[in-house]
């Protein structure tokens, strides 16, 4: 499975999280990593370049910090332009149909504070239910999220933990080893690491 | 000498330098070692060709250029930061390298006089060697680089009260005076006077330079660079250069030492980079002679004689010298690598000792064959610095195989000058603007002396330089930049250093300033991808406000001048074949014209109802119900 990973910290030189994730994916045969920012600074985004790439894919990870419970602008805007009726969806729109869409998202607060007893009230995939609509109506498989919660206070080797499992995650879904089906029924990405693609001590 | 003898001797050595030098260069050896076996080989004792000695002394001048260029790439605040290093450092390496032989001497049943001669005057290391070869491998900057440049610094110091000592040391009747030139070839005329007239006439001499450096010097620069004649320019270089020596020389100073101070003071006046290129050639022939001479002034007749001896002893003396500088490298806190670089570079016998031990036979503290053996020692060690750093390097590339993992980001460097921008106008200076107002430093090289003063006035650091000059792109530091912006007004000029730059320095990344159109396409011809059209982006500027005066709404204006501009740029790469063929250029530009307004007329009527062409994609459920 050939793999596009849309990259978009408006800040990446700042950031912790992103840049050590994508380090780790950065080098790997299989994975495009498109850093939305740098590519298009002024938003001038090429719908034609754009669109011929994701048809060379066949998933697509929105890889970005959780900016008010959603993406930062550029994706916005690269989803406003990209995704055009009679080629995303619609009728005659069937360029993505039967390819997968996914968030790799990291946040400030804690997993706890993510739910209806904590102070963001819902949880992750109930603030992404957009997204996952984009996909179904684009006639794509929606994964669940991977999430790194509360990124500015990771502990070294907790960083590097999280990029390996990322990259655990990326590879296994490149090299057919896991089954997006399988991913499909976790709630998170992350908790599906220890049984899916053999990790141990995968956070939960 | 007469003018066949002259041109004679300059034949000699130059073939030698062109056959020997580049050889050495392609396998590795370095252009030092060239000159000295091509100096070995035009010596007395294999082709016969030259002397050699009546040569070394001439060509020493090439030192005293290098250290007045080194001097100028030295701000006096470096220098000053640079001080625990030069005295304790370079302190240190003189007095224990100094005591070792002297022990050793002894040893050898020297008297205590001679070992102590002999300890001092091997505990120099050589300026020529040890500097042009830091310069050719660029480590002046590193830190081993740093220390081996400060140790030699003290070096250079450390022989004005060495002269002193060596009639001191011939026994009985010092109280005659210390007369240190009077045995000496040298030309100081103040050497009859007693020692406490010399002492301030040495301090004001040093002084003289120091003010003049600050406060002559650049104005007359200024009056030499108006009249724009190169080669006036050249011969003020020079003539500071043989002055400060001259003077130096008067009064019993190392010239090195005064033209370095000199360069020092030069240091951060506009004209550093002109001097450096003007002096640098000069430089460059002068030392290559030197190391030719050295070469050739290496009595194989007298190694004969012993040769387990002199080798005995060029060993000794290497191993001496590398012990106490690594040892001294890891005490002032370097790391094992750099330690070793630092001892290795400076592992060798200086071109003083020639001097000093000459000076010390005359008076009579050393014998003649021993100086002479000891000379001997001296050349070869020198003769092997160069395959003691290839040594090292082939034991550093097997303990590098260790992995190296790349930097994911490039870091900005703030503290270097990571940018060149030659011309510094109207254009050059609000790209030099955005630069500094965000941390960046760089180099400006202008070649007006009026905006030089202007701009200095408004506390810019800019350079005189005559930028269509190739060697002046070194001078600026080219080697360590990344980026080279050319904003000049002049088309052909901008051209012509575009094209040096990308012959000499490929690493560079250009970004050219393009007149027009035209001009344009000349850059990109010449194989520049960074062009910038003077007026194109004030034009769209421009072109934007009017479409929203005319109605446009703002942000709708912004996306059809992005859009106009990556039409036009796209559409400037793809007639750029067609630059000489102007009929050719028409139809294209035609072709071109029709294609854009056909385009925008079908956004218009593909999409009718909206303001901007590209949101043809209206949110989701709008489409789906409707």
């Amino acid at each position: 499975m050939k793999i596009l990973v849309l990259a978009a910290h408006p800040i990446l030189e700042a950031s912790v999280v992103c840049r050590k994730l994508l380090a780790g994916i950065r080098r790997e045969a299989g994975i495009t990593v498109l850093d939305l920012y740098e590519r298009y600074p002024d938003f001038n985004i090429d719908v034609a370049a754009e669109q011929k790439r994701l048809e060379a894919a066949d998933l697509i990870i929105f890889q970005h910090p959780f900016y008010w419970y959603s993406t930062p602008a550029i994706l916005k805007e690269w989803t406003d332009l990209v995704l055009e009726h009679g080629w995303a969806y619609g009728r005659t729109g069937k360029a993505l149909e039967g390819k997968f869409l996914m968030n790799a998202l990291s946040t400030g607060g804690s997993a706890e504070a993510y739910g209806e007893t904590g102070k963001n009230r819902y949880t992750i995939p109930e603030f992404l239910a957009p997204i996952a609509q984009t996909a179904a109506l684009c006639r794509m498989g929606y994964l669940p999220p991977y999430v790194v919660f509360e990124g500015r206070r990771l502990e070294r080797a907790a960083l590097a933990e999280t990029a390996g499992l990322y990259k655990d995650l990326l590879c296994g879904l490149r090299d057919d080893k896991i089954d997006p089906k399988a991913l499909a029924r976790y709630r998170l990405a992350n908790n599906a690491a220890g049984k899916l693609y053999g990790v141990e001590g995968a956070a939960p | 000498m007469s003018l066949h003898d002259f041109l004679f001797g300059a034949f000699i050595y130059l073939t030698a330098a062109a056959i020997a030098v580049p050889i050495a260069k392609r396998i590795g050896l370095g252009s030092v070692l060239g000159y000295l076996i091509a100096g070995v080989l035009i010596g007395p004792y294999v082709l016969g060709l030259t002397g050699g000695e009546d040569v070394l002394h001439f060509a020493e001048f090439g030192v005293v250029m290098m250290l007045f260029i080194i001097g100028l790439e030295l701000q006096p605040r470096l220098l000053w930061s640079m001080r625990s290093a030069i005295f304790g450092l370079g302190g240190i390496q003189v007095a224990l390298t100094a005591f070792f032989i002297f022990a050793v001497g002894l040893s050898f049943s020297l008297n205590w006089r001679e070992a102590l001669a002999i300890g001092l005057v091997l505990s120099l290391s050589s300026t020529a060697i040890v500097l042009q070869t830091l310069q050719e491998r660029g480590v002046m900057r590193s830190e081993p680089g740093q220390n081996a440049f400060s140790v030699l610094l003290f070096q250079d110091i450390s022989v004005i009260p060495m002269l002193a000592l060596m009639p001191l040391l011939t026994v009985p009747d010092f109280w005659m005076g210390i007369n240190i030139n009077e045995a000496d070839t040298s030309h100081s005329m103040i050497s009859h006077l007693p020692a406490w007239q010399r002492a301030p006439l040495v301090l004001g001499a040093l002084v003289a330079i120091i003010v003049a450096g600050r406060y002559v010097l650049r104005p007359a620069f200024r009056y030499i660079a108006e009249s724009r004649i190169r080669e006036a320019f050249t011969a003020a270089a020079l003539l500071i250069v043989v002055a400060i020596a001259l003077l130096m020389e008067t009064v019993g100073l190392s010239p090195a030492l005064g033209t370095f101070v000199a360069g020092v003071m030069l240091a951060d006046s506009e004209y550093r980079a002109e001097l450096e290129m003007d002096i640098e050639p000069f430089k460059g022939l002068l030392l290559g002679l030197f190391f030719m001479s050295v070469g050739a002034s290496v009595n194989f007749a007298l190694i004969a004689k012993d040769p387990l001896l002199i080798a005995a002893l060029v060993v000794g003396l290497i191993v001496i010298k590398l012990f106490v500088l690594y040892l001294l490298g890891r005490v002032f806190r370097m790391q094992v690598n750099s330690a070793l670089l630092f001892a290795c570079f400076l592992a060798q016998g200086s071109e003083f000792a020639f001097v000093l031990f000459s000076f010390a036979t005359q008076n009579r503290v050393l014998s003649q064959d021993l100086a002479n053996e000891l000379i001997a020692v001296v050349a070869i060690t020198m003769a092997l610095t160069p395959l003691l750093l290839i040594a090292y390097d082939k034991l550093m590339t097997r303990k590098l195989q260790a992995e190296q993992e790349e930097p994911e980001y490039d870091e900005i460097d703030v503290g270097e000058t990571p940018a060149i921008i030659v011309g510094y106008g109207r254009f050059g200076m609000t790209v030099g603007r955005l630069l500094s107002a965000n941390g960046i430093g760089f180099t400006v090289l202008e070649h007006d002396p009026s905006q030089i003063e202007l701009l200095r006035k408004f506390g810019w650091s800019v350079y005189y330089g005559d930028a269509s000059r190739p060697d002046l792109l070194h001078a600026a530091g080219a080697e360590e930049a990344k980026l080279l912006v050319i904003a000049l007004d002049d088309r052909e000029q901008i051209l012509a250093i575009a094209e040096t730059a990308q012959k000499h320095y490929p690493h560079l990344k250009i970004f050219a300033r393009a007149y027009d159109r035209r001009h344009a396409y000349e850059l990109m011809n010449a194989g520049l991808e960074h062009v910038y059209r003077e007026t194109f982006g004030s034009s769209l500027d421009m072109g934007k406000d009017a479409l929203q005066v005319l109605g446009f709404r703002a942000y709708k204006a912004h996306r059809l001048v992005l859009k106009f501009r990556s039409h036009d740029e796209q559409n400037l790469r793809d007639t750029v074949k067609h630059m000489d063929d102007e009929e050719a250029l028409i139809t294209e530009s035609h072709k071109a014209q029709e294609l854009a307004e056909r385009l925008m007329r079908e956004d218009r009527q593909a999409a009718p109802d909206m303001d901007d062409t590209d949101w043809r994609a209206p949110p989701p459920e709008l489409r789906e119900r409707g």
